[in-house]
């Protein structure tokens, strides 16, 4: 009953309204001399420097659903879970070396999106509108999911109701906030609030650190208590190390997720909006305290163990929902008031990134469906007006695919997103390096890669599910002798890689136009205070320019 | 069309090139935590930590020391 937790509810709902009315500020803060441009409304006029891209970033990379997934999966399945730590040690080098790149060349021809970057470098409308069309679904589910972090902290308050609307109306208010502060003050809005929300964070965490295990009688007591449960499930592979099953498709795992996390569409607006390159790089060094706290959270679940949590039941009858278990954990063991404040630091870390993913969901339909096919000389203020009214439209989408559909399907949809944002990776962060990949390659290397990821992950069967079971693709389909199992996204992107270069090796002998790289090498390496080109006049003179040979 | 060619931008001395061999040092941070015979055993505990969880988290002091160095190595000097 909501009643018993009624504390919770009025700490929750109190930091709530103080993010809510933060966002609505956020407008004035560093305030543009014209708010009507998608630099300053989407990319919060590119400016941003180390402290805020650092809250931004990590407050966008490390969602709510994240923090609470995570330890579900640990409190589910183990060592398997921990596969988020290396997942994120490794993105920061990738970013470091890659996505500077892509920073420079963004900035010199004020890109926004990374759809943005491919036209312009391979020629190809076509084949950023397939760039563009693959970030915005693989995003959708995503800002889904960040409601089902919501929904778990809401649910464990006993804020429910009889039908779906009523159980719903939380959400769909907490929503209509969020649409309305982004909406009016675009990116400053997660930017501002990200700072409330890690602060939070940081500290319920540290709590939860220090004083859990010594309530729980010590970390060596906690990890007996998970491995004891491992060892009584009849799940081969569970338990506090990996086997020999899974280690292939944990590193593989680790390595796609990373690969795929800096090519969604939301961490890519997060690093374009930061001032310059120096600014990036340090926070590549800064970043990963952010990877100490998901260390440290994705051990709830075993506290959760530990503590003899029960999730509450899920959706359909007889199932449990896992991702209560943190919530669960803080209710029992957290005096109420600061229960409060740890909800309120889950339900804050869901309002961040899903405002930046409708950010840059909205900016890929403006610049390269919108700008390209239905108005080509749109004003710079139509393209934000656009902008604003797109991610309203993505908002409403993602609570109505969490209100009529099982939130399962969010969560499968975000598996398969993971999948399919990695096939972009040959033209997005290949291309920021060599342009040897023809378009028409790189276009067919993405359909077949997409074809057979999707295949793989309806092959995948769990014990509760015969189809998109998981993404650990068991290698005994493709004819191997092996119990072992791999990540079915780091499959499809090495033969859509495969595919791009025969293809591209077939064309170029058949002569087929390869069209006008956009860029210049040295776009690569440039820094604040170089002077920009502006869009307008780059284009007329991209068919100015001779095709080259 | 006769719109002027936008390389304005190139004849200004394009003084930050990318190329340095400190770059490599980045792949120790990208493969070191994806090889699972480092980290996957349980001894020897560390405050009740198996190696398994305490190697992995020391793997971000890695990626840190890592990022750091380079950018300290690469960055240019005198400015900022």
């Amino acid at each position: 009953m909501w009643r018993d937790h009624l504390t919770e509810i009025i700490v929750f709902s109190l930091l709530f309204l103080l993010v809510s009315a933060m966002g609505f500020v956020a407008a004035r803060w560093r305030a543009p001399k014209d708010m009507a441009h998608l630099d300053e409304w989407g990319l919060g006029g590119r400016s941003f420097g180390g402290w805020i891209t650092w809250f931004l970033v990590g407050g966008d990379l490390y969602t709510a659903y994240t923090f609470v997934a995570v330890p579900a999966l640990m409190f589910g399945a183990g060592a398997a879970g921990f596969f988020a730590v290396p997942y994120t040690i490794v993105i920061y080098p990738l970013v470091f070396l890659v996505l500077v790149r892509l920073w420079s060349v963004s900035h010199r021809h004020g890109f926004v999106t990374p759809a943005d970057f491919v036209r312009n470098r391979f020629d190809s409308p076509v084949l950023a509108l397939l760039i563009a069309i693959t970030g915005i679904v693989a995003t959708m589910p995503y800002i889904a999911l960040q409601l089902v972090g919501i929904e778990a902290v809401l649910k464990t308050m006993g804020v429910t109701g009889d039908n779906a609307l009523a159980r719903h109306l939380p959400i769909i208010i907490a929503f209509a906030i969020l649409a309305a502060y982004t909406y009016q003050s675009g990116l400053r809005a997660p930017a501002l609030i990200a700072f409330v929300k890690d602060t939070l964070i940081y500290i319920v965490i540290l709590v939860a650190i220090i004083y859990l295990p010594y309530k729980l009688g010590g970390w060596g007591d906690i990890f007996a208590a998970a491995d004891a449960k491992f060892d009584a499930s009849p799940n081969p592979n569970d338990g506090i190390l990996l086997n020999a099953n899974n280690q292939l498709q944990y590193v593989t795992l680790a390595f796609g997720s990373a690969l795929a996390l800096f090519l969604y569409p939301h961490s890519i607006t997060g690093v374009l909006a930061s001032r310059n390159r120096d600014v990036i790089k340090r926070n590549m060094s800064a970043l990963p305290a952010y990877s100490l706290l998901l260390g440290l959270i994705a051990l709830l679940g075993y506290m959760a163990i530990a503590a003899g949590v029960k999730p509450l039941p899920g959706a359909t009858e007889g199932s449990v929902d896992n991702n209560t278990v943190v919530p669960l954990l803080f209710d029992q063991q957290f005096p109420d008031w600061f229960a409060g404040v740890a909800y309120a630091a889950i339900g804050i870390g869901a309002l961040v990134p899903a405002a930046i993913m409708s950010i840059a969901a909205a900016n890929l339909f403006t610049r390269n469906i919108y700008k390209e096919y239905l108005k080509r000389d749109a004003s710079p203020a139509q393209e934000a007006n656009v902008s604003k009214i797109t991610s309203l439209v993505v908002k409403v989408g993602a609570v109505a695919c969490i209100v009529f559909l099982d939130p399962q399907f969010s969560i499968d949809l975000q598996l398969i997103g993971g999948v399919i944002i990695l096939q972009t990776l040959p033209a997005v962060a290949l291309g920021l390096y060599t342009r040897w990949f023809h378009r028409t390659g790189l276009i067919v290397g993405w359909a077949v890669g997409m074809g057979l990821g999707m295949w793989m992950l309806y092959q995948v069967a769990s014990p509760t599910r015969k189809h998109f079971g998981g993404s650990a693709f068991p290698l005994s389909e493709f004819g191997f002798d092996t119990t072992k199992t791999i990540y079915v996204g780091i499959v499809a992107v090495l033969v859509n890689l495969a595919v791009a270069a025969l293809v591209t090796l077939a064309v170029r002998a058949a002569k087929v136009a390869e069209g006008v790289d956009g860029t210049t090498p040295d776009d690569y390496f440039a820094d604040e205070g170089d002077p920009r080109v502006t869009p307008g006049t780059e284009r007329d003179a991209d068919s100015a320019r001779e095709p080259v040979a | 069309m006769a719109a002027p060619e936008p390389e304005a931008p190139t004849t200004a001395p394009s003084r930050a090139k990318d190329h340095s061999p400190w770059n490599w040092l980045l792949f120790i941070p990208i493969v070191v935590p994806l090889i699972p015979a480092f980290f996957n055993g349980d001894s020897p505990r560390i405050f009740g930590f198996p190696r398994y969880y305490w190697l992995q988290l020391a793997w971000i002091l890695l990626g840190v020391a890592t990022t750091t160095l380079v950018y300290q190595m690469t960055k240019k000097r005198g400015e900022r």
